[in-house]
C-alpha cells in the first residue's frame, strides 16, 4: 500500500494533527513502508477466524448502574489550560 | 556492610526487618545516588523530600511493629504511572505540567505496602520506542559501555529510565510498563530482570494509556526474587479496571523452590530467525543446557504464526493508540497551543507541537488502519491473526510449562543507531511481542555477556495467570546464570 502526501494530509486531518509541510513528505514515505510491511498479514487465510476480542478469557463484570464517583469539578478541571466556574473553556464554537 | 545502594530489594527489606538499617539511611543514599547520577538523565522529577518524608513515616511504622511487605524500600516510578501532585509526563510535551490530582492503583497499593517514592523515570514517549530516544525529556545513558568503546549506548523502552536507574544503582527496583516488550527488553539491554504479568493480573488505572489490550504493568530489579516481592503489591483486582482479573494474589516470592525437576520447557523452532548471531544461539542452547542440569525437560515447540506477530502488533497497538491519545486535546490538560482562533485548529496546533515524531507516526497509522474502507483489511485482520497467535500458545502449553527464548535479538545499541528507519527498531521486539498479543506473562533475566561485554537476557514465557511457574524455573536458570557482572557506570563511576 502506497501512500502519498495527500492521503498523509487527509489522515493527519482526521487525527487532527497539524503537520508542517516538511513533514509531510517523509511521512508518507515511512507510512508508505510500515503499511508495505504489514500487508504481508494478507498471505494468511483467516477465513472463519474470530477476531480477538478479550486478552483473557473473562466475562466482562457488571455493576449497578449509579453514580459512584464524582461531585468535584475543580479537581476534575485542575489541569485544564483554562477552566471556569468548573467548566473548561474552549475557543468559541458557535458564533 | 555493602554499600546501601548495592543491596537486593529483599537483602535490604531482610536488613530493615533486622532494625540494621532505617528506611531513612536507606532512602538517603538512594537520594544521593540519584543526584549523582544526572548524566544518565534516568529521572525526569526526582522527589527527594517527598522520600525522605515517605521513609521517615515508614520507620515510625516499623517501630510501631507496623511495617507492610514493601516498607521503607526506594523505588523509581516510570512516569507513566500517575502519581497524586507529582508532575506526570508520559515523556511528552502534551502533558507539560499535568499534575495528577489522583494516584494510578498500582503504584497507591505500593505505598500502602510501605514503599518510598525517589521520583519519576524517563520512558519513551507514551512508551512508544524500543530505546528511550523518543523522549520529549531526551535519551536515557545505559550504565554499560562496550569494552573499549565509550559511546553512550541506549537502555532499551520504553521503560528505559526504570532500567537504568535499577542498572546503575540507584534505585532498589522499579515500576515499569510491557506493551509490546517495553519491560523485558530494557531489562536485557541493562542486565536486570523485568517481569511482565499477564494481561489483567495488574490495574492499568491511572496509568497513561497507550494500546489498552496491550499494557501492563510490572516490576523491574535486580534479581528474580526482587520481582516477585514487588508483584506481589503491584498485582491484584481494581473494580476501576474492568479487565484486571478477580483471582487471588499469591506470595511471589514462595514461588522460588528451586526445583524445576520433571518440569517440561518447550523451545520454539520458529524463534530461530534469519541472522540470529552466533552468541545469541549460543546463549539460547545455553539456557536449555542450564535447565536439563536441573532436572527440566526441554522439548521442541511450535509457535507456527510467530512471523505474523509484529506486523499484526504494528496494526493493533498503533490503532489502539490512535483512539487513547484523542484525549490529548489542549482541553482537559497540559499543553494548549491556540493557533488561528477556531477550536480545531486548537486541537490541531497543539497536537501538532505536543506530539514527537515517533507518536504522530503511530497515531496516522492507527488513524489510517481504522479508517472507513481500511478496518477490516487491516484492523479486523489483525484480531484474527491475533487469535491464531493465542491458539498457538494455547496449544504449546498443553504440552510444556514454561518456554525460553532469547529477550532480544542484539545487545543494547548505542544512542544514534537505528534511529533513521522506524521498521529496524521495531524488529528490536521480535521475541517479546508474540505473548503480549496473547496477554501472556513473561520474564527477562540477565544470562550472559555479548562479545563486546553487554548483557544478553533470556526470556521465560507461562500460561495465563501462572507466574509462579515462571518465577520458579527464571529462578533456577538466575542460579545457574550467576550472572554478577557490574555496568561500566557502577564500577568505573
Amino acid at each position: 500500500m502506497s501512500v502519498d502526501k495527500d492521503t498523509v494530509e487527509r489522515i493527519a486531518k482526521l487525527a487532527r494533527i497539524r503537520l508542517k509541510e516538511e513533514q509531510k513528505e517523509p511521512l508518507a514515505k515511512e507510512l508508505s513502508n510500515i503499511l508495505g510491511w504489514v500487508e504481508q498479514l494478507s498471505q494468511l487465510d483467516t477465513e472463519g477466524v474470530p477476531p480477538m476480542t478479550s486478552v483473557v478469557e473473562m466475562r466482562i463484570p457488571l455493576r449497578k448502574d449509579e453514580v459512584s464517583d464524582g461531585g468535584y469539578p475543580d479537581k476534575v478541571t485542575a489541569n485544564a489550560p483554562e477552566a471556569s466556574h468548573g467548566f473548561y473553556v474552549v475557543p468559541k464554537v458557535v458564533e | 556492610m555493602a554499600a546501601l545502594t548495592h543491596l537486593g530489594l529483599a537483602e535490604a527489606r531482610d536488613l530493615l526487618d533486622k532494625g540494621e538499617v532505617s528506611s531513612k539511611e536507606l532512602t538517603e543514599a538512594h537520594v544521593a545516588a540519584v543526584e549523582a547520577a544526572r548524566e544518565l538523565n534516568a529521572f525526569i522529577t526526582e522527589t527527594p523530600e517527598k522520600a525522605v518524608a515517605m521513609a521517615e513515616a515508614s520507620d515510625a511504622r516499623r517501630s510501631k511493629d507496623e511495617a507492610g511487605p514493601l516498607d521503607g524500600l526506594p523505588l523509581a516510578i516510570k512516569d507513566l504511572y500517575c502519581t497524586e501532585g507529582v508532575l506526570t509526563t508520559a515523556g511528552s510535551h502534551i502533558l507539560e505540567g499535568f499534575k495528577p490530582t489522583y494516584e494510578s492503583t498500582v503504584t497507591s497499593q505500593l505505598w500502602r505496602d510501605g514503599a518510598v517514592m525517589l521520583g519519576k523515570v524517563n520512558l519513551d514517549e507514551f512508551a512508544m520506542g524500543s530505546s528511550n530516544m523518543t523522549s520529549h525529556y531526551g535519551g536515557v545513558e545505559n550504565p554499560w559501555k562496550r569494552a573499549g568503546d565509550n559511546r553512550k549506548l541506549v537502555p532499551g523502552g520504553s521503560s528505559g529510565g526504570s532500567a537504568s536507574a535499577v542498572a546503575a544503582r540507584i534505585a532498589l527496583g522499579a515500576t515499569g510498563t510491557d506493551t509490546g516488550g517495553s519491560i523485558r527488553q530494557p531489562a536485557s539491554f541493562t542486565g536486570i530482570t523485568g517481569l511482565k504479568p499477564t494481561y489483567g493480573r495488574c490495574s492499568r488505572w491511572g496509568i497513561v494509556a497507550f494500546a489498552s489490550s496491550l499494557d501492563q504493568a510490572g516490576p523491574m530489579a535486580r534479581s528474580v526474587r526482587d520481582c516477585a516481592i514487588l508483584l506481589r503489591s503491584m498485582a491484584g483486582h481494581d473494580p476501576k479496571d474492568s479487565t484486571s482479573v478477580d483471582r487471588p494474589v499469591p506470595n511471589y516470592e514462595q514461588a522460588l523452590t528451586g526445583d524445576v525437576r520433571g518440569l517440561k520447557i518447550g523451545v520454539p523452532k520458529e524463534y530461530r530467525v534469519d541472522g540470529m548471531s552466533d552468541e545469541i544461539e549460543k546463549l539460547w542452547q545455553q539456557g536449555c543446557d542450564w535447565l536439563t542440569a536441573a532436572g527440566a525437560e526441554v522439548v521442541e515447540v511450535t509457535l507456527p504464526h510467530t512471523h505474523y506477530a509484529l506486523p499484526t502488533y504494528y496494526i493493533i497497538a498503533p490503532a489502539e493508540a490512535s483512539s487513547n491519545l484523542a484525549r490529548y486535546d489542549g482541553v482537559r490538560y497540559g499543553l494548549r497551543i491556540e493557533g488561528e482562533g477556531s477550536l480545531d485548529s486548537m486541537y490541531e496546533t497543539t497536537r501538532g507541537e505536543g506530539f514527537g515524531d515517533e507518536v504522530i507516526r503511530r497515531v496516522l497509522i492507527g488513524t489510517y488502519v481504522l479508517s472507513a474502507g481500511y478496518y477490516d483489511a487491516y484492523y479486523n485482520k489483525a484480531r484474527q491473526v491475533r487469535s491464531l497467535i493465542a491458539k498457538d500458545f494455547a496449544e504449546a502449553f498443553a504440552e510444556v510449562d514454561a518456554i525460553l527464548t532469547p529477550t532480544a535479538p542484539s545487545a543494547a545499541f548505542a544512542m544514534g543507531e537505528n534511529m533513521d528507519d522506524p521498521l529496524a527498531m521495531y524488529l528490536n521486539d521480535v521475541f517479546t511481542v508474540p505473548a503480549s498479543l496473547a496477554g501472556l506473562p513473561g520474564v527477562s533475566i540477565p544470562a550472559g555477556l555479548s562479545s563486546e561485554g553487554l548483557p544478553l537476557g533470556l526470556q521465560l514465557l507461562g500460561r495465563a495467570f501462572d507466574e509462579e511457574t515462571v518465577i520458579r524455573v527464571a529462578g533456577v536458570l538466575e542460579e545457574a546464570a550467576a550472572f554478577d557482572h557490574l555496568p561500566a557506570y557502577v564500577t568505573e563511576g
